[in-house]
């Protein structure tokens, strides 16, 4: 375990972490069985390398040396409990302790396994019997291999919190009776489409965030791309997978125009374009492109080619809004959901006129999901001030402010107000 | 979504319960505390000493003046604020029900700094 001496820096290390996280994670788990325990171990050797490896250099063998760390650290915990469970049972002094004294790792097996364990990983992360919550820090954790530090500060809670949500949450799933193992094929889309929308949890954490580049938070969005990219290394085939990709990408190329330096926000229609970022644009759309041609859509694709669709308009008024109008439409169908009809309502609007866009929001008024909800009557207050009521506009901008829970959503709908009413 | 728990209590009313009684609803307090810290919901709890000790401060002809005592003259003053993260609104009114028999309990949204550009 001799570390070569070359200058490294935390940066380095801490991506290597990262990637080497889930699959010492996971060959831990396959050696142990017990993915609870196995977890901390490998959190406790992840925290130790990072104050080791940028003193002492990186490791000739990285993973091992995290491997042999975290299995110590196992075996002490093991060896702790089985003493604990002598004192406590007399039965259980009948096991010789050699039972769970464990063999040190070999260091050149389960290569070919590593990518199949961080998929698995997934699956047990985002266990249904989890609240989102919960799916999220552990996913962070075990999976994107963050300090519960990092996590607490992404979400803006003590550590504590996180530390808590994280145990609670392995031991939801060990009364779920939740396994290391892939889910059968009559459960494998439900619990995909689970992890799928954990990672777009995750990515929508890291995208809405306003308050710049805070180099103490991280990068959240970065996180869920590179986690999606590792599922869709390992599922290239599964179009829903290629289009949550592609719709991580599509929407993440408009990020450095989507706020102003001082955190407020900059609606799609007023953004510089030259701005956004052309490799994701055009790898997002690649992807989307080919995912589609496989055929019938789901959402993810259908959202991807919506902001596909946005992003190759040269300027917002060469966006081909009739294309979006038919994607929500199909969106509708194959995911009805009250908010997909809102942003039909935003298309039937730009295709055929603000009235037509409001009687469509008329029939979700009534709609108990989102008769109140701020983004209701923001899209409202953005029509009627194209169709020129003015006064009704101010009027819909001030309720949306009030009833949103983001400052510099408030921000913006009070200057879109002031703007009428000055 | 982050929520504050405040809770609205009368000194008088408080100082007339017999010992058990407050013992009783204290013991609920820590009980579901206790809940949330093992949770993850919780992320601070705070009790405020007493609103005889309370400082208001106004502006009088451009000047910050202080006063001894609360502003306003409601019986029930603030007596405690928990902020939790919790997965729903419903979730925050469980949590804060079982301390109502003797304060008024107000849940208040935080506000979040992140935001759609719409």
């Amino acid at each position: 375990m001799t570390g070569n001496r070359t200058v490294v820096r935390d940066a380095d290390v801490e991506g290597l972490l990262r990637d080497l996280a889930p699959q010492v994670l996971g060959a831990l788990v396959r050696r142990f069985g017990t993915f609870d325990t196995a977890e901390d171990a490998v959190q406790e050797a992840l925290l130790a390398a990072a104050v080791q490896w940028p003193a002492d250099g990186i490791p000739d063998n990285p993973r091992g040396w995290l491997l042999t760390v975290a299995s110590r650290r196992l075996t002490d915990q093991l060896r702790s409990d089985v003493a604990r469970h002598r004192r406590e049972s007399a039965a259980a002094a009948l096991l010789p302790p050699e039972a769970l004294v464990v063999p040190a790792p070999a260091e050149t097996d389960e290569g070919a396994a590593e990518s199949d364990d961080t998929l698995t990983l997934l699956f047990l992360c985002c266990h249904p019997a989890l609240s989102p919550s919960s799916q999220l820090a552990l996913t962070l954790r075990a999976v994107g291999g963050l300090t519960t530090e990092q996590i607490a500060r992404a979400f803006l809670v003590p550590d504590a919190t996180i530390g808590q949500r994280i145990s609670r949450a392995k031991q939801t799933i060990r009364a779920a009776g939740g396994r290391f193992e892939r889910p059968p094929e009559t459960e494998w889309a439900g619990r995909l489409e689970v992890v799928l929308q954990v990672l777009y949890l995750i990515f929508n954490e890291g995208y809405t965030a306003t308050s710049g580049p805070d180099l103490q938070r991280p990068d959240l969005t970065a996180e869920a791309i590179r986690l999606a990219r590792d599922v869709h290394r390992m599922l290239p085939d599964d179009p829903e997978v290629t289009g949550l990709l592609a719709l991580m990408l599509l929407t993440d190329a408009r990020r450095p125009a989507r706020t102003r330096p001082d955190g407020s926000l900059v609606p799609l229609d007023c953004q510089d374009r030259s701005r956004w970022s052309r490799p994701m644009i055009h790898e997002g759309t690649a992807l989307i492109t080919a995912a589609l041609a496989r055929g019938p859509a789901g959402p993810y694709q259908l959202q991807a080619a919506i902001a596909a669709i946005h992003d190759e308009a040269p300027r917002a008024e060469d966006t081909d809004w009739a294309q979006i109008l038919v994607l929500y439409e199909t969106l509708e169908v194959v995911a009805p959901n009250p908010m997909v009809t809102l942003n039909r309502a935003v298309a039937v609007a730009m295709v055929r006129g603000p009235e037509a866009g409001l009687e469509l929001l008329a029939a979700l008024e009534v709609d108990p999901r989102m008769a109140g909800h701020h983004r209701l009557h923001a899209v409202r207050a953005h029509l009627l001030e194209r169709a020129g009521d003015t006064e009704a506009a101010a009027a819909a901008y001030r309720t949306a402010a009030r009833r949103t829970t983001s400052l510099p959503e408030r921000r913006y709908l009070e200057t879109r107000a002031a703007r009428l009413e000055g | 979504m982050k929520y504050v728990i405040l809770i609205y209590s009368n000194p008088r009313t408080w100082e007339t319960l017999p010992e058990a009684e407050r013992a009783r609803v204290l013991g609920i307090h820590d009980r579901l505390l206790g809940e949330m810290r093992e949770s993850g919901e919780l992320i601070r709890v705070d009790g405020l000493t007493d609103p005889t000790t309370t400082k208001t401060i106004r502006s009088r002809d451009g000047l910050p003046v202080v006063t001894d005592g609360p502003f306003g003259e409601a019986k029930e003053q603030l007596a405690g604020v928990w902020a939790i993260d919790v997965d729903s609104l419903e979730r925050a009114i469980e949590i804060a029900s079982p301390i109502t028999d003797y304060d008024v309990v107000e849940i208040r949204g935080l506000m979040d700094l992140s935001g759609y550009e719409m």
